[in-house]
């Protein structure tokens, strides 16, 4: 057993934004619209918008073969497009590049089980549900679901409750 | 029918819901701005009624709104207002908006507390669940140390789904509430063996990002995380587990070993499928750590993989499911890690990351330049560089040519040119890098230019000739306005014509490449360094025809001047004005002169006269704060932010600044040299405060790492220095091969000899296989800048310093005389009054009678030498001569003595000192252990000239252990590197009633006790120091009301002790 009384339990400081894995989740289609945006830090809302436009034209500037893994400034994107839709993460450099790329098909699985075959207005329409689905998935920065039936079993609870 | 119409508009505004915004802002897509600003017109209406329902339907749009970007900040408390509703439709959305809109400053934050209890405790659990949702967001300190209890008990609570949330959000909380990890811990510990994966996935996050700041404490917990590891099928939670296992390892090296079964298990297990990949990753971000030695096989893996997927596409895509270019990048990346540790096996692939080099995909091509830059070594550079220039060529679109062209330098001068062998071929790099079209990097090409002609002295003939064809070719590089950047590097050329003139073949033809008409297109900054440099090369030109009888051809170059520099006189740019009039009217008079046969070029020449010596970008932090001097607080108030805005850092412009505040002396005539030296040694021993150069205090000073000492090797070129037109830096390649044959032939013929001499029987085993690093000796040497500030300002430092001394007692002469007052003093009193002086700390001894001042410094180079300078100061009327300098030496300590000289010797002070005059003496001592202060017994002995006596004088020098600490500036993450390292011992201390601001305790300390300020937040702050023998010393310092308290950590407790002490009665004296 560990005696915790050993245990220095000063949290080094840091820069704050390094705490953070996920630093943000966009789901932006080919236009530029942002259909969705959740941020695990603060940015100012007048940043957000430059920040998005910026990060839609780097990933829209990349071809189809390229790999999903972008360099931007000090930070790293992992992005995946689906359609005409693209879901842009953004990680600090500690995150793993690939358990990203992986979470973002199973966010697109699940959507598309609770859509049935979802699509871009299924997303516009019901951005309060996406983000429970979202939420249920990422909290704070960091992967707490990733079983199917599991994100989705608040999301059906609720449903009931509106319906009765 | 008014009525009827109100009637209609408020059941529309119940209708709009978020799916009728949505669709209606896609039906105004000329005029969204205005339907918007409507939509929120009316939302401003909703939120009014006190319908929940209506309300929350208009919080809902607004949080549309506010994803779009439409600041909706106003509407924050009819957010908290839809929060508190107690039907959870409504709850979701009101939380949903406060998590998307409300941040750490949102100050309605302040009345949510007791509604955010409420749900927490709610029976509901997606009334949990959504406040500890929206809690991840915006939890604030207040709110955590709130709420921190609560969220703690939901850690056990019955539904997995709360739990999982709860240990989450915890970490959150850790974050903004530290004194919460403590409690929270045992239960978070219980966690990781909960029945829930997900609750168990959620544990080893947060464990897993704790333990990266500070693994050791998580080190107990690593047979639970093995049992996790083998058990789980989470790909997500072994990703986190092995990285955990990443920070675990070098504090463990036993736990890598046990590892490699069940990595190497789990990597069979998922083969073939994309898990592999997933693991394998996990895997290299672990790889970085030494302790692991499987690393070099889950090498092979991976570059099996980057290989097929390069060679054969369609079969690795369908064996891994994976585009090739993720594979492709990861590997990589995978490899940058490696490199650290194992840079042979990632070299060995050389081939194959220049092949990444074509790939289409711009974030692989990164990815390998990133790589190569930690793979060049000094045989492979100029091979890398060679085809990275191949690259340049080739590549598409500038961001991508620039990215090359910063990484070609970076790669050239990583580490003060460490793995450049022949400056010629890099000044070459440079030369056919200025016929980029289009960089932005010109000003980094020339401040190249300029840093290797400065530091690297062999190189300047060579550079010079290379220089001016650039300005010759000047055209070249301008022609095209739009390649604006690169003309940058004329900025540098003409400043390295001008300065190293003196090498030019034919400065003329320069001088008038400098002077053409075409140059005022250039940009201000860069013409002014033209004007400036056109008159050096003048000065040049005219020191050279000195000699000649017929002046026509100075004459002539006069006139030249005088013709061209009327273009720059009228420039638009003030500087470039100024300096062209200044010099015109120079010219002018120099002009007249010469018509009058008077010989000028010697004064012209003794205007630029003087050696340009390069300064470490670091040398200011040096210079020690004075006490009370605190540079945090203004003197004025700041300025208002618009005049800042405009001010452009360049690089280029520090490097002007030594030109300008240069000393330019004139020559003289070696008598009148002479005469001066002798006069000024004459002031220098009658002056109390000059520090003159004992033999002893010589030796101190070449052991400095100054700029002068180190030689400048001239090496026998075996290139033509002269390279007519721009030079190709291809043939260095082949040159530099040629020349390490012959170097290596050489090598090879003394070691042959070496052989004779040694006989066959013990001679070490020759190599004849490729060469290794060590073998290349470089072709130039670069004089290296350590962080030695120019001796002449410390001097002038340290004359100050003594200055303020307090005032001196008479040193009395009769023997009896001075025991009396020696008892009465009561030994010695040591006042820690140093500043700090260059690296050295020093320790000031003041003893009450014979006023004599010394400190104590320890010796960078040697970390058993400590340095002693004494201040000797005669208050007496008398002359004192002949005096003798010896200590007691103990065990630890031993006084240096000349070789010859018995160990009970004294030493001789090489001065004599006239009635009120002082001057230092300077004394070695060798020590062996630091850990412990100590005192040392010694007498000085002298005669006094009047009455032809002896005299003696005791004292005690005290060695306290800061003396042996050395202030080393430390960066934060270096800190944290080595306060996870695991290694030191720790102790604390506690100084009541101090008072004193903060930041002048701060500089007490590193003022006393040499340290260093690593960082400082609010009234906390850590500290760094090193001792002469490299023992690492931090410092936690915390303040609250007028307790300090100070926890300290070092890899030596006995010097940790009694540095503290020290402290300690450094804060007690005040």
């Amino acid at each position: 057993m560990v005696c915790t009384d050993n245990i220095d339990f000063t949290i080094p400081l840091q820069p704050a934004t390094d705490r953070i894995m996920i630093k943000f989740v966009l789901m932006v289609n080919r236009q530029g619209q942002t259909r969705l945006s959740r941020y695990y830090h603060s940015v100012e809302l007048s940043r957000r918008a430059a920040l998005e436009a910026d990060v839609v034209r780097y990933c829209l500037s990349r071809k189809k073969d390229q790999c999903s893994f972008v360099e931007y400034k000090d930070f790293k994107l992992v992005y995946r497009q689906y359609a005409a839709l693209y879901i842009v993460v953004g990680i600090t450099d500690s995150e793993n590049e690939l358990s990203i790329y992986e979470l973002v098909h199973n966010f697109v699985e699940v959507l598309d089980k609770y859509f049935s075959r979802v699509s871009e207005l299924d997303i516009m329409f019901n951005l309060d549900r996406v983000h429970i689905i979202l939420d249920e998935m990422i909290q704070n920065g960091h992967i707490v679901e990733t079983n199917k039936s599991r994100i989705l079993a608040p999301l059906t609870t609720i449903d009931k409750m509106v319906d009765s | 029918m008014a009525l009827k119409i109100v009637k209609g508009s408020i059941d529309r505004m119940f209708d709009k819901n978020l799916q009728d915004l949505v669709r209606g802002i896609r039906n105004h897509k000329e005029d969204e701005a205005k339907y918007i600003s409507t939509c929120i017109d009316e939302i401003k209406q909703e939120l009014k009624q006190d319908n929940i329902a209506v309300k929350a339907n208009a919080v809902c749009k607004l949080t549309y709104l506010q994803m779009l970007g439409y600041d909706v900040s106003w509407a924050a408390f009819n957010i908290v207002e839809v929060m508190s509703s107690s039907k959870f439709t409504y709850k979701r959305i009101g939380y949903l908006a406060a998590s998307q809109c409300f941040h750490e400053n949102t100050d309605v934050i302040m009345l949510t507390t007791n509604q955010i209890r409420k749900d927490l405790s709610s029976p509901n659990q997606y009334d949990t669940g959504v406040a500890l949702t929206g809690l991840s967001c915006f939890v604030t300190p207040d709110l955590a140390r709130d709420l921190a209890n609560d969220i703690m008990t939901l850690m056990s609570h019955t539904k997995p789904y709360i739990r999982k949330k709860a240990v989450l959000i915890m970490y959150k909380v850790f974050l903004k509430y530290p004194e919460s990890l403590r409690p929270a811990f045992p239960r978070l510990k219980e966690k990781l063996e909960d029945p829930d994966p997900g609750v168990q996935s959620a544990a080893v996050n947060v464990i897993c990002e704790l333990a990266r700041r500070n693994p050791k404490n998580y080190l107990s917990l690593a047979p639970l995380f093995f049992k996790l590891m083998t058990s789980s099928t989470n790909n997500w939670v072994l990703i986190k587990i092995i990285k955990l296992f990443g920070a675990l390892t070098p504090l463990e090296p036993r736990l890598g070993k046990k590892l490699i079964e069940p990595l190497t298990n789990l990597i069979h297990r998922s083969f073939s499928s994309r898990v592999l990949i997933f693991i394998c990753f996990g895997f290299f971000k672990l790889a970085h750590k030494k302790s692991f030695s499987d690393v070099i096989v889950s090498l092979c893996y991976i570059t099996v993989l980057i290989s097929l997927s390069s060679g054969m596409p369609n079969h690795s895509a369908s064996s891994v499911f994976l585009r090739i270019s993720v594979v492709k990048y990861l590997g990589l990346l995978a490899m940058s890690k490696i490199l650290k540790t194992h840079p042979k096996s990632v070299q060995s692939h050389k081939d194959l990351i220049l092949q990444c080099l074509d790939d289409k995909d711009e974030s692989i091509r990164l990815r390998a330049l990133d790589l190569l830059y930690g793979m060049v070594s000094k045989k492979n550079l100029m091979e890398i560089v060679k085809k990275l220039m191949i690259h340049v060529d080739k590549a598409e679109g500038t961001t991508y040519r620039d990215e090359l062209l910063t990484k070609i330098i970076d790669i050239c001068s990583q580490s003060n040119y460490q793995y450049i062998t022949n400056f010629e071929w890099y000044i070459s790099i440079l030369v056919e890098l200025t016929r980029l079209e289009g960089t932005r990097h010109g000003h980094l090409i020339a401040s190249q230019m300029l840093d290797v002609a400065i530091r690297v002295k062999a190189i300047r003939v060579f550079a010079v000739a290379q220089m001016a064809t650039l300005l010759d070719n000047a055209h070249l590089l301008t022609g095209n306005m739009q390649r604006n950047g690169i003309c940058e590097v004329l900025y540098a050329a003409a400043w390295i014509c001008g300065e190293f003139s003196e090498h030019l073949e034919n400065p003329v033809q320069t001088l008038e490449a400098m002077l053409r008409p075409k140059v005022a297109t250039l940009p201000g900054h860069i013409q002014a360094v033209y004007v400036q440099n056109a008159a050096k090369l003048f000065a040049t030109i005219l020191k050279n025809q000195e000699g000649n009888t017929d002046s026509t051809a100075a004459q002539e170059t006069s006139q030249m001047m005088i013709d061209r520099l009327p273009l720059f006189v009228q420039s638009a740019n003030l500087e470039v004005q100024e300096r062209a009039s200044c010099i015109l009217q120079l010219v002018k008079y120099i002009q007249k002169l010469q018509q009058k046969d008077v010989e000028v070029a010697e004064e012209v020449s003794a205007l630029f006269a003087g050696e340009l010596n390069p300064v470490a970008p670091k040398a200011q932090k040096k210079v020690p704060v004075p006490e009370g001097l605190d540079l945090d607080a203004w003197i004025n108030e700041p300025p208002s932010e618009s005049e800042s805005e405009d001010e452009q850092p360049k690089a280029i412009f520090t490097k002007e600044e030594p030109k300008h505040s240069r000393p330019r002396h004139t020559e003289v005539d070696e008598k009148e040299l002479a005469r001066r030296r002798e006069a000024r040694k004459q002031e220098q021993a009658n002056n109390p405060f000059y520090i003159k150069a004992s033999p002893s205090s010589q030796k101190v000073y070449q052991e400095a790492p100054g700029v002068e000492h180190i030689p400048v090797v001239q090496i026998d070129l075996s290139v033509p220095l002269k390279v007519p037109g721009l030079p190709m830096s291809d043939q260095y390649v082949k040159l530099e091969e040629e020349r390490r044959q012959k170097e290596r032939a050489e090598k090879k013929k003394k070691e042959k000899k070496k052989r004779k001499e040694k006989r066959s029987g013990r001679g070490k085993k020759h190599d004849s296989g490729p060469e290794s690093e060590e073998d290349i000796t470089p072709a130039h040497v670069v004089d290296i800048v350590t962080e030695e500030m120019p001796e002449k300002s410390s001097k002038h430092k340290k004359k100050k310093q003594k200055k303020e001394k307090e005032e001196k007692e008479k040193k009395k002469k009769k023997k009896h005389h001075h025991h009396h007052h020696h008892s009465d003093g009561g030994g010695e009193e040591s006042v820690q009054n140093g500043t700090v002086e260059e690296e050295e700390p020093l320790t000031f001894l003041v003893f009450p009678l014979p006023r004599k001042v010394c400190d104590i410094q320890g010796n960078l180079q040697d970390g058993s030498q400590v340095v002693v300078s004494v201040i000797f100061e005669n208050k007496s009327d008398s002359f004192l001569k002949s005096m003798e300098f010896n200590v007691l030496d103990s065990l630890n300590s031993k006084l240096q003595r000349p070789e010859g000289s018995g160990p009970h010797d004294g030493l001789t002070v090489p001065f004599q000192l006239p009635p009120g005059v002082s001057n230092e003496a300077r004394f070695v001592f060798t020590v062996q252990s630091i850990v412990m202060p100590q005192k040392l017994k010694g007498t000085l002995t002298f005669i006094v000239k009047d009455s032809s006596t002896h005299e003696k004088l005791d004292f005690k020098l005290h060695f306290t252990c800061t003396s042996y600490l050395i202030t080393t500036p430390c960066y934060s993450d270096a800190f944290a590197k080595l306060l996870e390292s695991g290694d030191l011992k720790s102790s604390s201390v506690r100084l009541e009633g101090v008072n004193m601001p903060f930041h002048h305790l701060l500089a007490r300390i590193c003022f006393h006790h040499h340290f260093s300020v690593v960082e400082r937040i609010d009234s906390c702050a850590s500290m760094y120091s090193r001792s002469i023998q490299g023992h690492h010393v931090c410092l936690l310092v915390k303040t609250s009301g007028q307790t300090v308290s100070i926890d300290a950590k070092c890899d030596e407790p006995t010097l940790l002790g009694n540095v503290l002490d020290e402290i300690k009665q450094t804060f007690s004296q005040c």
